[in-house]
């Protein structure tokens, strides 16, 4: 096992899937001379060469499309978004085309893509570059979503979505990029709609995704040595397919239940993991089911504000205290 | 790639730059002594508060993006000083130049950087995001090419209410290939809009050539051809030469509502954002040959001190000025409050932040 970056797992999953696979093309702005705009393909572009790595314009709509396009004739396209909120100005593409090309044709055509980027607030960079569209994106059936926190699911996930036969949308975070974790040496993939028990616990489950799993288990850690709690972090990895059954399996030996995002609470994965749990597990529950998400506003400029409006750790230990109450 | 056989540039920037050849041009001869003192200044001003602004964010005060305008200072201060009541502007996030020109105070534009009350937009938008509506100025955009339908809105508006004025939305070189822009394009000549697009043509987009983005019949501009559109190249180190051009496609919103495309080929010194090295893309000799040989706000010095506007002893004391007064707004910036918690929610919603009998709607808004 080597210990290395998110960065770096991401980066070689994509090797070994350009490796593996004469099909993949990786695509985006800055991607290949410049090697990407977080430097995620970097060194892509002279292992490979520039058929295989495509330095595009800002035509997101554009080339987008065209990706969605080629995945129809069998080429597997890896896009590069700079950031998931210039998504929006593709919005069609992404949502339209490749959401619902399956469906219209009767299953005749597939669209075999992955769209990549980060996705998260944190960074004080205001509300245009803060979006977070995974709730928006895994609200549309014909879509895959998902939402690596780790080294390990980074890579994991990113070879499973470029091997998917579906348009996959993998949501990075660029304050994950320098973490590191255990990735293993050999070829594996982490199966899109598998949770992860990132901490096992007793007293309560915390139910979290990207970013807010590190937040959440620093709060667990917390919570274990000044609050004598056992807290259990279950961390989704995909957002759609959703892995209803360990979510389930966690309330059911817990009773009870905090969710965590860093969305803002309105339609929120979170709203759709307590509806779950209250329709399957009502009567294991001790404890009304709490969540702790952004403060509902665009993402606001002011660093020292952004870190109170997002879920942290101080946040959370006392929203767990009140489910713990 | 499509190679064009022609490129179309300004004729003034194919000669080494001197005197500039558009000094005589009305709206520049026109000009008094303290109206071209005025226009140095502001050039001067830009230059100093984008060099403030390194500083600051060298000492961690400024977070995020942060993109500089030193080099095309012309672009903003030549355009902007020919405006008047209801003429507009709105541009991307490269945006501080044009809201000094504007009129916006170095103290507002610098606490916004640092996200404090004072800022522009009370901390709320950041380097990207700056709007001062009192001025005709709305931004300040973070999603290139977002801009340039908005301003062809703002034409729309200033035609609908029957008044003399236009919109100038500028964008760089890389947001023309965006498909907004082309939208804009076409509803901008086909109902007649008072509406000037400025392409600010620094070269690069990030990190990436105008070579490597675009296809193109020779210019950026002259894709407005494709349009029907009026469109003119630009040298955008000769302030002079800016206004000249522009002045042309301002009357052209003003007495007959057509759009114009206008490309200013423009140079910028540092890298695209703060975040950028600026090591890989272009070479060190280019910067210094456009620092060393067409440095816009130099050139106009020299221009003034040829035409006896200025004197060596009075540009100091402009430059002296300026960077006493950057000085003085990064003081403000640094001890300007923080918004609170409770400024995170406000000014999402016009309605909730005017609450009063008077208001018809109910329920919940904001979420917890
Ligand atoms: C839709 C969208 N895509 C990508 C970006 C990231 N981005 C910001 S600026 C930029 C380069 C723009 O270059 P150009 O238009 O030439 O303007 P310049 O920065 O040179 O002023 C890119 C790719 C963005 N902000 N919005
Ligand atoms: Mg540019």
């Amino acid at each position: 096992m080597a210990v290395i970056s998110y960065r770096e797992a991401l980066r070689a999953a994509m090797r070994e899937e350009l490796k593996r696979d004469d099909k993949v093309v990786i695509m985006g702005e800055e991607v290949a001379q410049f090697n990407g705009a977080y430097k995620v393909t970097e060194g892509l572009l002279k292992e490979f060469g520039p058929k295989r790595v495509v330095d595009t314009p800002i035509s997101e709509a554009g080339f987008i499309g065209l990706g969605i396009g080629a995945s129809m004739l069998g080429i597997r396209p890896v896009m590069e978004l700079m950031f998931w909120s210039f998504s929006y100005v593709a919005f069609d593409q992404i949502v339209n085309n490749a959401g619902n090309i399956r469906y219209m044709s009767g299953g005749l055509i597939n669209c075999p893509i992955v769209i990549r980027g980060p996705a998260n607030g944190g960074t004080n960079v205001g509300a245009t570059h803060s979006h977070t569209p995974e709730a928006i994106l895994a609200s549309h059936p014909g879509i895959k979503v998902v939402c690596p926190a780790t080294p390990y699911d980074a890579k994991g996930l990113m070879k499973a979505a470029i091997r998917d036969n579906d348009p996959v949308y993998v949501m990075e975070n660029t304050i994950l990029y320098n973490d590191k974790g255990e990735v293993p040496d050999e070829d594996y993939i982490v199966p899109l709609g598998v949770a992860d028990v990132k901490r096992v616990g007793t007293d309560l489950t915390i139910v979290a995704h990207g970013r807010a799993v590190i937040t959440s288990l620093k709060a667990a850690e917390i919570l274990e040595k000044e609050h004598g709690v056992s807290v259990e972090v279950v961390d989704l990895r995909s957002i759609r397919p959703l892995d209803e059954e360990t979510i389930l399996a966690s309330v059911r030996k817990t009773h009870r239940a905090l969710l965590v995002e860093e969305n803002k609470p309105f339609c929120g994965v979170d709203a759709q993991v307590a509806y779950l749990i209250q329709s399957k597990a009502f009567d294991e529950l001790d404890a009304p089911i709490h969540r702790v998400s952004s403060i509902d506003a665009p993402q606001i400029y002011c660093k020292r504000m952004e870190d109170l409006q997002m879920p942290n750790v101080e946040r959370v230990v006392a929203e767990a205290l009140k489910v713990l109450a | 790639m499509a190679k064009p056989a022609v490129l179309t540039h300004p004729e003034s920037l194919k000669r080494p730059a001197g005197p500039s050849e558009y000094a005589k041009d009305p709206v520049n001869a026109s000009l008094s002594k303290a109206e071209k003192i005025a226009l140095y200044t502001k050039m001067a001003r830009i230059r100093h508060f984008e060099q403030r602004c390194i500083r600051i964010y060298q000492q961690g005060k400024i977070g995020g993006f942060l993109h500089l305008y030193v080099g095309q200072e012309a672009v903003a201060a030549g355009t902007i000083s020919l405006l008047g009541k209801h003429d507009h502007i709105i541009t991307g996030y490269r945006d501080h130049g044009h809201g000094l020109m504007v009129g916006m105070g170095m103290n507002e534009c610098m606490a916004e950087l640092t996200g404090r009350i004072g800022g522009c937009s009370q901390g709320k938008g950041g380097s990207m995001h700056y709007f001062a509506p009192d001025k005709n100025y709305w931004g300040g955009h973070g999603i290139v090419g977002g801009q340039a339908p908005l301003g062809t809105g703002l034409a729309y508006a200033v035609k609908y209410m029957g008044l003399k004025g236009s919109c100038l939305a500028y964008m760089g070189d890389g947001a023309v290939n965006q498909g907004a822009v082309h939208e804009a394009y076409n509803l901008a000549a086909l109902w007649d809009l008072p509406i000037i697009f400025v392409i600010e043509n620094n070269g690069y987009s990030m990190g990436t050539s105008q070579e490597r983005s675009t296809a193109h019949p020779g210019c950026l501009a002259k894709r407005a051809e494709g349009y029907g559109m009026a469109w003119d190249v630009i040298n955008g180190h000769d302030v002079y030469e800016v206004r000249a051009k522009t002045a042309v496609a301002l009357r052209r919103a003003h007495e007959e509502s057509k759009p114009t495309v206008l490309e200013i080929f423009t140079y910028r010194y540092f890298g695209h954002s703060m975040a950028d090295p600026d090591k890989t893309y272009r070479d060190k000799e280019e910067i210094k040959e456009y620092r060393d040989k067409k440095d816009p706000v130099l050139l106009f010095e020299q221009e003034l001190l040829r035409e006896k506007v200025l004197t060596p002893e009075l540009s100091q004391k402009i430059n002296d000025a300026a960077m006493a007064e950057a000085d003085k707004a990064a003081v403000f910036a640094d001890e300007s409050p923080d918004p609170t918690v409770a400024d995170i929610t406000k000014h999402i919603y016009w309605e909730e932040d005017n609450r009063g009998p008077d208001t018809t709607s109910r329920g919940t808004i904001i979420f917890e």
